[in-house]
């Protein structure tokens, strides 16, 4: 019975106006706080829901951005006065290709994404994320990776190629830093990934019952755009990765000249990541200023639609745009007027957000609230970063201040003023609802006024210093070139502004118990986080509210107390199960009664073994890589087997109000099938980015394939495609089937699999294909090695089916686990199809 | 404005003395070329319009939290988004581009006869000079100089890693790539020195690789560029330390049998501005200095140390080096 609801909904206003007896509640009360209770003593590090995972992962992003602060300041005290040794040149570099990264990948966007799980689900009257372990997976695998990566520095060992990676200087250069970069940061890309598709399932399916998406809060819009930007930029960098990595451990030549290879391809690659990451950091941060200047303006939004559109544009035209960082590369004026243009085109989105920000104010009655001031700082800053972002998108002045301290300038200017500062007003807004303790406004103001003054007298005397000549990431200079002044300059400024982070920081952590409890809705804001309780009870929300409006704590009355009295959905956890209510992607109608996860330990073994399958190799240590990686799989399959998609004491359950929601569904009314699709649209990215390279290849170069190059066996090829495509029908019917026909058809799919793996492996190898030998067989072999890693992984969805099937955890009706299954081996089978073309056909072709 | 002669070593001795000294000789405001100057022009239009821009916004916000915070109407405020956030920009940002796009062209002309190509090794420029109808090239290393007035195009490409070319008082920069050639064209507008320097990102002593461009009047630079050509004529007690010590494996000096191709032609090296790619001047004691312990000045330098020569071998081999005109 996978039929929709039973029942009324929308609820009645007499419904709604309906007491709930007291003992009725109490009682609610308690089964919903015993469930949701965080364990004690050290079993609490085995936490996953959201409130817990999401300030650990904040705090860690903060710690890493500390470690990345002081970097920059050892490198202004080196560059404080020509010809310093206070650094050397090489532990300058690691420190600047440290501080560049650890900002990017270990704060800018894992601070997103745990502000996100820490927030989003208060802001959509959730109880948690969809996936409360693949939160908490995620973030251990951001500690383990940003350790490894972070600690490096400590051995002397850190990368030192810069933050942009590009080869030949990184595939050439000794050590294991730029493996540490590669893998280390991968694994961290992977986790990002996981993240942002929690993040977009929570925003599509964990929405309050009739929150239609044209109300929800501009923050879960961003969470949207941002995620989906994550899904589709990192994926070419985590291919360019690939690529480069299979370079340094094996010698296949993609960015070496001489056997075909061309760095430029790494260029582009890693800015079709770069640019839209920039927008990746952006973004969230004018999410923050759009909850809190409605707040401030005590009314709702003005161009909400505008801003919505203007997000999407944003996100739509930021991946237009990458050859802007590659002006000066020697590409032909037509493609760099192009450029120029669609870099300033994304002003448009940009100015529009801003104005209704302003406009929003215009027609509000304005309090200056705290945070306000960090708004008012942070839009000084973007602007001026902005309109120097401006001038950099033209070419010509572009030619002149590219890779110069200019740029320095303008890019800090976007970061602080685009990110940074939003971020802290953020922090002062949200504390009362994520620690229900206040932030001291004393404290705040002097934090602001130092940091804003520090930054500034650091970064606006670099625009001179650039357009004086002076070229980015030098450990030193010569004292006669009229940089001397500037950069003292620079150097006060930047502890100026330390002291003033370090006193947010201190403010930040500062313990608070003396202090009394703040009122629940401190700044008399409109919005569902301002519903939570104070003090903290661990259910998230007490009922899921009925939500029809943008503001409902301004537009409808009577939610605070409905909520609080559990008058509205899932006000009760009869069955001790943590449970949240999962509703369509438009109307927010409410479709069933998600059961998530509890605390456990599986999900940091998961990651720590994750974390050994990409560390091992940086030390060329294969078999214990590889054990790790099976190690991880076992574990990833124990929490799934043991914890998702479990069969129901019932079909349907009573979710309050008078609804009865159906307990168990599969296919694309599951959260499950959506995370799956988004996490094979990434994945898809990242292989069509190796189909990308190809057609790169064949383009750049005249000997693509070279001159008498041997092609792959086309027959076996044939074979081995077909003996796929064949495994993946089984899978098709196994899923139509669901019964005993199905686990023999499974059964046989795996053989399938595993032989096409074979002969598609033997379609390269009879002909002697040596990846070595040239660019045209290794990117051959590349994306066969990519199809063959996906049939491993595609051979163990079938047998955890396989295995579903014959203990009777999937059955006719519980067929979840089949569904998702056979969604990835349909993109597998087209991943398939695509490289046989690639592999068998391309290459005769462009001869 | 003439620029001093001696280019930035005289600086180092007025150090920053008036105006002129501080805007440096590798600075974009001292422009010495046709499109160096265009760029400045350029900015300044373009920070006026900035200035202008982040004044009204920024006072706008104040405005309309501090001043006037009472409600304003609300077709006001839907005026401003669509009049800020739409017609502005399009407007501004359409002139700035129809303003600047052309200049692209302007600045990658092609050039009036001479060709030079520019080879980035790590940390040096090897040099070579094609003028008009050559079948072999005048090689030199470490120093661009060009004739004024006219237009040169420059062919770029690397050794190992990817370099990026850069004179801001001439110009903007190109990137060189291993294995590709790119291009871009200068045409100084003035004599004199100007500073160059690396700029893209190219490992340990990527701060120490700098090269000087000296700007001549053409019948100067035609008489130069003949005497490049010729061999070398120094000689005396250092050639034969030269020699012996196996220098001739990496540097050339025509004229003898030294003839390596891994390290600088050193044929006129003693008649350029600079010493080890633009970081020492052309003196004997900076030779000395760098011939005892090169990794000491610039860290990760392919030459080996000689410190086990003896004081008159260094300083006759300094001498013959220095003679190398």
């Amino acid at each position: 019975m996978t039929d929709r609801d039973q029942g009324t909904y929308p609820p009645t206003e007499k419904m709604l106006a309906q007491p709930v007896p007291d003992d009725v509640a109490k009682g609610q009360e308690e089964r919903l706080r015993k469930v949701w209770a965080q364990p004690p003593g050290w079993r609490y590090w085995s936490a996953v829901n959201n409130t817990e995972v999401g300030v650990w992962y904040c705090l860690t992003a903060t710690f890493f951005m500390l470690l990345a602060g002081i970097l920059a300041l050892l490198m202004r005290v080196q560059l404080a006065v020509p010809e310093n040794d206070f650094l050397d040149a090489d532990r300058y570099n690691q420190f600047f290709t440290m501080h560049g990264s650890a900002m990017m990948f270990l704060f800018a966007v894992p601070i997103f994404e745990a502000i996100s799980i820490l927030i989003l689900p208060s802001l959509l009257g959730a109880r948690d994320m969809p996936f409360p372990r693949l939160s908490a997976y995620g973030f251990w695998c951001f500690v383990i990776g940003g350790i490894f990566v972070m600690g490096s520095i400590l051995f002397d060992a850190a990368p030192n190629a810069g933050w942009f990676m590009y080869p030949p200087l990184s595939t050439e250069h000794g050590g294991i830093g730029t493996d540490i970069w590669l893998l280390g940061l991968s694994f961290i890309e992977v986790a990002s990934i996981a993240a942002a598709v929690e993040l977009i399932v929570g925003v599509l399916k964990c929405r309050p019952p009739g929150m239609r998406v044209n109300i929800m809060p501009l923050y879960a819009w961003y969470v949207l755009v941002v995620g989906g930007m994550i899904v589709f930029a990192f994926p070419p960098l985590i291919a360019g990765d690939f690529l480069l990595e299979m370079q340094r451990s094996f010698d296949w030549p993609f960015f070496d000249p001489e056997r075909g290879g061309d760095p430029m391809l790494w260029q582009h690659l890693f800015w079709i990541f770069g640019h839209p990451e920039v927008y990746i950091i952006f973004l969230p941060s004018i999410a923050v200023t759009a909850m809190i200047i409605p707040t401030a303006a005590r009314r709702p939004i003005v161009g909400y639609s505008w801003i919505v559109l203007s997000a999407v544009g944003t996100g739509f035209l930021s991946f237009g745009l990458w050859v802007h960082h590659m002006f000066a590369t020697g590409l032909p004026s037509i493609s760099l007027g192009f450029f120029s243009a669609a870099s300033e085109a994304v002003v448009l989105p940009t100015g529009i957000q801003i104005f209704a920000f302003v406009a929003t104010l215009m027609v509000g009655r304005v309090r200056m609230i705290h945070p306000m001031l960090w708004i008012a700082g942070a839009l000084a800053i973007f602007v001026a970063g902005g309109l120097t972002g401006v001038m950099v998108a033209i070419v010509p002045f572009d030619w002149q201040v590219h890779d110069t301290y200019f740029i320095v300038a303008h890019l800090h200017y976007t970061v602080f003023g685009g990110m940074l500062f939003p971020v802290i007003g953020g922090i002062y807004y949200f504390y009362p609802v994520i620690a229900k303790k206040q932030l001291s406004e004393r404290l705040g103001r002097w934090a602001f006024w130092l940091a804003f003054t520090g930054f500034n007298v650091t970064f606006l005397p670099m625009h001179l210093t650039g357009m004086r000549g002076m070229p980015r990431r030098v450990f030193t200079y010569p004292g006669d070139l009229g940089w001397n002044w500037l950069n003292m300059i620079s150097t006060i400024g930047a502890f100026v502004m330390a002291t003033g982070l370090l006193i947010f920081v201190y403010d930040l952590l500062r313990p608070k118990g003396k202090q009394p409890d703040p009122p629940r809705n401190p700044w008399d804001a409109g919005t569902l986080e301002w519903t939570h309780n104070v003090p903290a009870e661990s259910w998230g929300i007490r009922s899921i509210p009925y939500v029809n409006t943008r503001y409902p704590l301004w537009q409808q009355p009577k939610m605070q107390q409905r909520i609080d009295a559990g008058r509205y959905y899932l006000p009760d956890a009869q069955e001790g199960k943590r449970e949240t209510l999962v509703t369509s992607v438009i109307d927010a109608h409410p479709l069933h009664v998600q059961r998530v996860t509890g605390p456990a330990w599986i999900t940091i073994w998961a990651a720590v073994f994750t974390g050994g399958a990409f560390i091992f190799p940086t030390f060329h240590w294969y078999p214990p890589a590889i054990v790790s990686a099976v190690l991880a799989v076992a574990c990833v399959i124990y929490w799934n087997w043991t914890s998702t998609a479990e069969i129901p004491e019932a079909e349907t359950k009573d979710a309050g109000l008078g609804l009865r929601l159906p307990l168990y569904v599969s296919g694309p009314d599951a959260v499950g099938w959506w995370a799956v699709w988004i996490t094979m649209l990434a994945d898809a990215t990242a292989f069509s980015s190796l189909v990308f390279s190809v057609f790169f290849y064949w383009t750049a170069s005249t000997q693509f394939p070279p001159q008498g190059a041997g092609f792959a066996n086309p027959v076996l090829m044939a074979i081995g495609t077909g003996l796929v495509v064949a495994s993946w029908a089984l899978t098709a019917w196994a899923r139509r089937d669901a019964g005993r026909g199905a686990m023999a058809a499974l059964a046989v799919a795996m053989l399938a699999a595993c032989a096409g793996g074979g002969v598609l492996i033997l379609a390269l190898w009879l002909p002697d294909m040596d990846p070595t030998a040239h660019v045209y067989p290794a990117m051959m072999w590349a994306l066969v090695v990519w199809v063959i890693v996906h049939l491993i992984a595609g051979v163990v969805l079938q047998g955890y089916c396989l295995a579903g099937l014959a203990f009777g955890k999937i059955t006719r009706r519980y067929d979840a686990p089949l569904w998702n299954s056979l969604l990835f081996w349909h993109f597998l089978c087209l991943t398939v199809l695509v490289t046989g073309a690639m592999v068998a056909i391309a290459p005769r072709l462009m001869t | 404005m003439r620029r001093n002669i001696f280019g930035w070593w005289a600086a180092r001795v007025g150090l920053l003395i008036g105006p002129a000294g501080c805007a440096g000789n590798q600075s974009m405001f001292s422009p010495a070329g046709v499109d160096a100057l265009a760029t400045l022009n350029l900015f300044w239009v373009m920070l006026a319009g900035a200035v202008v821009i982040w004044f009204a916004l920024n006072g706008l916000f104040l405005y309309v939290t501090r001043i006037h915070v009472g409600k304003m109407s609300r077709r006001l405020a839907e005026a401003v988004i669509i009049g800020g956030g739409i017609l502005f920009p399009l407007v501004v940002l359409s002139a700035l581009l129809i303003y600047s796009l052309p200049m692209m062209g302007e600045q990658r002309a092609p050039d009036d006869g001479l060709r030079v190509r520019v080879t980035a090794e790590r940390w040096w420029w090897r040099v070579e000079y094609w003028p008009d109808g050559a079948t072999a090239p005048i090689i030199a290393a470490n120093e661009l100089r060009l004739p004024v007035d006219q237009r040169t195009e420059i062919e770029l490409t690397a050794g190992e890693v990817i370099h990026s070319f850069w004179i801001p008082a001439l110009g903007g920069k190109t990137d060189m790539f291993p294995g590709r050639i790119t291009r871009m064209t200068l045409a100084p507008s003035e004599t004199g020195t100007f500073r160059g320097q690396c700029a893209e990102f190219c490992g340990l002593s990527h701060a120490l690789m700098a090269i000087p461009a000296v700007i001549m009047e053409p019948a100067a630079f035609d008489g130069w560029l003949r005497e490049q050509a010729l061999p070398a004529t120094s000689s005396g007690a250092g050639r034969a330390v030269f020699l012996r010590e196996g220098c001739g494996a990496c540097h050339a000096v025509r004229g003898t049998p030294a003839a390596g191709r891994v390290g600088p032609d050193l044929t006129h090296l003693g008649g350029r501005t600079a010493l080890a790619a633009g970081i020492l001047p052309m003196t004997a004691d900076a030779l000395r200095a760098w011939i005892t312990n090169p990794e000491a000045i610039k860290p990760g330098a392919e030459m080996p140390a000689y410190d086990h020569l003896d004081e008159s071998d260094l300083a006759a081999l300094a001498a013959y080096l220095m003679g190398l005109k």
